[in-house]
């Protein structure tokens, strides 16, 4: 494995893991047999796994997943995959009152371990519903597990380890890096539910998740050219969260900023910030500031820079939270 | 009845509304019969059955002893020892029907109506109550008889049958699935994608839809315009409308419908055309929205008097078996009775307990606050 690989091709290589060490394992969805999917994440694995496990489904989310489920039943591991962010919601029953419930429901005695691999978020230029952040709903649902890697080694190994749990994970995808590429290692480094401080620092600490990582990272760049050391921290895992490694980090800086690209009110920073603020009290130096989209539909994408968080409103945040 | 029925419907319906005539309610000359309401046997030349005198009482002591639990929680409902209870009365045929033609390695994906079908795949009926009394949702394994948990989502358990029967392909074994769904859920987008994923798989499920006319308060023309069963043909796999009160026809229909799947020739659907005898659930009332002398008229269509007729006429059984059956009955209606009265309540921490099969910290987190604050009162426990 070692060597750089995309996002994409770091994800490919895992589902090829999968379907080779585990004979119950089966993927699902539109448009990923052939075509390898509109995003190419499941590139030749149909040619060479077959039909019977690369399926291609007919064009309905609500049957992707709840045929998913029948599948568990029957002692498959099914991975799906949800073309685009948008266009989960037809399934959102299926996942969050049948998927997430089962195993509660069945006082343990099934278990649903199936991953629903969706792309998300924007920044790519797309027409609507193709850029949508909705980990939040996701997160609100005991019964889920959901994560979204920022990097290629985390992509590859946090879907090998979602795959392999037998709860039922959201995976989420961050589309518009799918193509950066970074270094895989040989083994997973971390447990799938672990955050990672991927810069130190100790003015300020920035947490992000998936695509926003590397915004933070060039942010905590600029801002050390003006004598700041930002530290900021790979969330990797939104449910459960790694509340351990946060507070330590937001206790030693005395800062928090949160940033992602879902809307910020009723976002996945409220909780952090309800929570951080708890736990870091008398720590604090400032509140724990929010920085994401706006509390309005996903804008047209001539647009879409306005409303997504860059370098420069999480800079702003950290002169506010500096401030204080 | 249906005549007068439609005709009466017909005088009342707002513009826009089908014409119920339209909806098939009144197309009985296609139902599939083998038993006469009179309890005569009569032949149909796609689906013959040879029943022995045995099977046919087996068939009537099932019935029977469904009718009686389901009357039990109903009354334990009144009682206030469930907190809700959905009634099959007067579908007992469909459900002892279909579930006796299952083989042992055969699946069915209930609704929360399918105690008749519990029944036959030997589910204790006490655990069935628990998640209407409100100790679990659902509580029992699965996998043990082949009996997926209760479904309350209209339709979602459609998907899973199907998705279940996509597995039994795959692993090249010969079993069947059966998914048990009514007239209202046949609306669910849920129910058409299971038909479509069914039909371009060929998987071996047998959707089974018990039209008891009524969902809730609206009746089948607010879900259809054609007669149920027909629906399958736009998907193309075939639709069988059965007298739904025939507990034999039932029978006949649905052994050919799961052979026909576990054959490799793709999935039925089967259309049971029955009635809801009593309210959708406890909380309803029918008296707001139907009339009295449509339940009346289907009241001589009783799937239990027409066989116990037959059992009769043809000196099948004599009165030391339905003495027999009646004092069984009785044993039952006590078990459970007293099963549900002792049916404890379960640990509160039982919230926390199955949220994820796999350690959860936020999980474990709120758990010993739960704890800890429950331990904070005199006695150690909060009430």
């Amino acid at each position: 494995m070692a060597g750089q690989l995309s996002i994409a091709k770091a994800l490919n290589e895992a589902l090829r893991k999968s379907l080779e060490s585990d004979p119950k394992t089966v993927l699902m969805g539109e448009d990923i047999g052939k075509l390898g999917g509109v995003f190419r994440i499941t590139d030749g694995l149909q040619k060479d796994f077959g039909d019977d496990r690369v399926i291609d489904t007919p064009l309905a989310e609500s049957g992707i997943v709840g045929t998913a489920i029948g599948l568990a039943l029957r002692g498959y591991r099914p991975v799906v995959e949800i073309q685009f962010d948008g266009f989960v919601y037809p399934a959102f029953d299926q996942i969050v009152s049948q998927l997430a419930k089962m195993h509660a429901r069945a006082l343990g005695h099934v278990k649903m371990p199936i991953t629903v691999r969706i792309p998300f978020g924007g920044g790519i230029g797309a027409v609507e519903h193709h850029s949508e952040s909705h980990e939040a709903y996701f997160a609100h649902t005991a019964g889920l597990r959901v994560v979204s890697p920022s990097n290629a080694h985390d992509a590859h190994w946090m879907l090998r380890q979602a795959i392999e749990s037998d709860d039922p994970v959201v995976f989420l995808e961050p589309k518009r890096r799918y193509w950066d590429k970074g270094e895989v290692g040989e083994d997973p480094m971390l447990p799938l539910h672990s955050a990672r401080v991927v810069r130190p620092g100790t003015d300020a600490t920035l947490i992000a998740y998936g695509p926003m990582v590397k915004v933070c990272q060039e942010a905590a760049q600029a801002a050390e050219e003006d004598g700041r050391r930002l530290e900021v921290v790979d969330l990797r895992s939104l449910s459960p969260i790694d509340f351990a490694t946060l507070e330590e980090s937001v206790k030693r800086t005395g800062r928090g900023i949160v940033v992602h690209e879902a809307p910020v009110f009723l976002g996945l920073g409220a909780e952090l910030a309800a929570r951080l603020t708890e736990r870091c009290f008398y720590h604090l130096e400032a509140p724990i500031l929010r920085v994401g989209g706006y509390h309005a539909p996903y804008p047209p994408s001539r647009v879409e820079e306005t409303y997504l968080p860059d370098l420069d409103r999480v800079l702003d945040a950290v002169d506010r939270a500096l401030a204080f | 009845m249906t005549v007068k029925s439609t005709s009466r419907a017909r005088k009342k319906a707002a513009p826009g509304v089908p014409d119920p005539a339209r909806a098939g309610v009144g197309a009985e000359p296609e139902l599939v019969q083998l038993l006469t309401p009179e309890g005569d046997r009569v032949e149909h030349p796609e689906f013959p059955l040879t029943v022995t005198p045995e099977e046919l009482r087996s068939l009537y002591r099932d019935l029977v002893l469904v009718r009686r639990f389901d009357a039990e929680a109903t009354s334990l409902q009144r009682q206030g020892e469930l907190g809700l209870w959905a009634s099959l009365l007067g579908q007992e045929a469909a459900q002892v029907g279909s579930g006796r033609a299952m083989r042992p390695g055969d699946y069915a994906f209930p609704t929360y109506r399918e105690h008749g079908v519990a029944w036959c795949r030997d589910v204790d009926p006490l655990n069935l109550l628990g998640m209407f009394r409100g100790v679990n949702n659902g509580g029992w394994d699965p996998n043990e008889k082949n009996f997926h948990l209760y479904t309350i989502v209209i339709g979602a358990q459609t998907l899973h049958a199907t998705g279940y029967a996509m597995g039994i392909t795959k692993d090249g074994a010969d079993d069947a699935v059966i998914a048990y769904f009514g007239d209202g859920a046949s609306s669910q987008g849920d129910v058409n994608e299971a038909f479509t994923f069914a039909s371009v798989y060929n998987s071996p499920v047998v959707f089974f839809c018990q039209n008891n006319q009524w969902a809730i308060s609206e009746p089948t023309t607010v879900q259809t315009r054609i007669p149920l069963y027909r629906r399958a043909s736009g998907f193309g796999f075939p639709g069988v409308r059965v007298d739904g009160n025939d507990v034999l026809a039932v029978l006949a229909v649905t052994r050919w419908a799961l052979d026909h799947a576990r054959t490799g020739q793709g999935p039925v659907l089967v259309e049971a055309f029955t009635y809801r005898m009593g309210a959708h659930t406890t909380s309803d009332d029918p008296t707001r929205y139907r009339q009295s002398e449509e339940t009346e008229a289907w009241k001589a269509k009783d799937p239990i008097l027409r066989l116990k007729a037959h059992l009769e006429k043809e000196g099948l059984a004599d009165e030391a078996f339905f003495a027999e059956v009646e004092a069984e009955s009785e044993k039952l209606g006590l078990r459970v009775r007293e099963g549900v009265r002792s049916m404890p309540d379960p640990d509160p921490t039982l919230i926390f307990d199955h949220a994820y099969s796999e350690p959860h910290p936020l999980v474990d987190e709120e758990r010993a606050e739960y704890e800890a604050y429950a331990a904070s009162f005199e006695g150690g426990e909060h009430h």
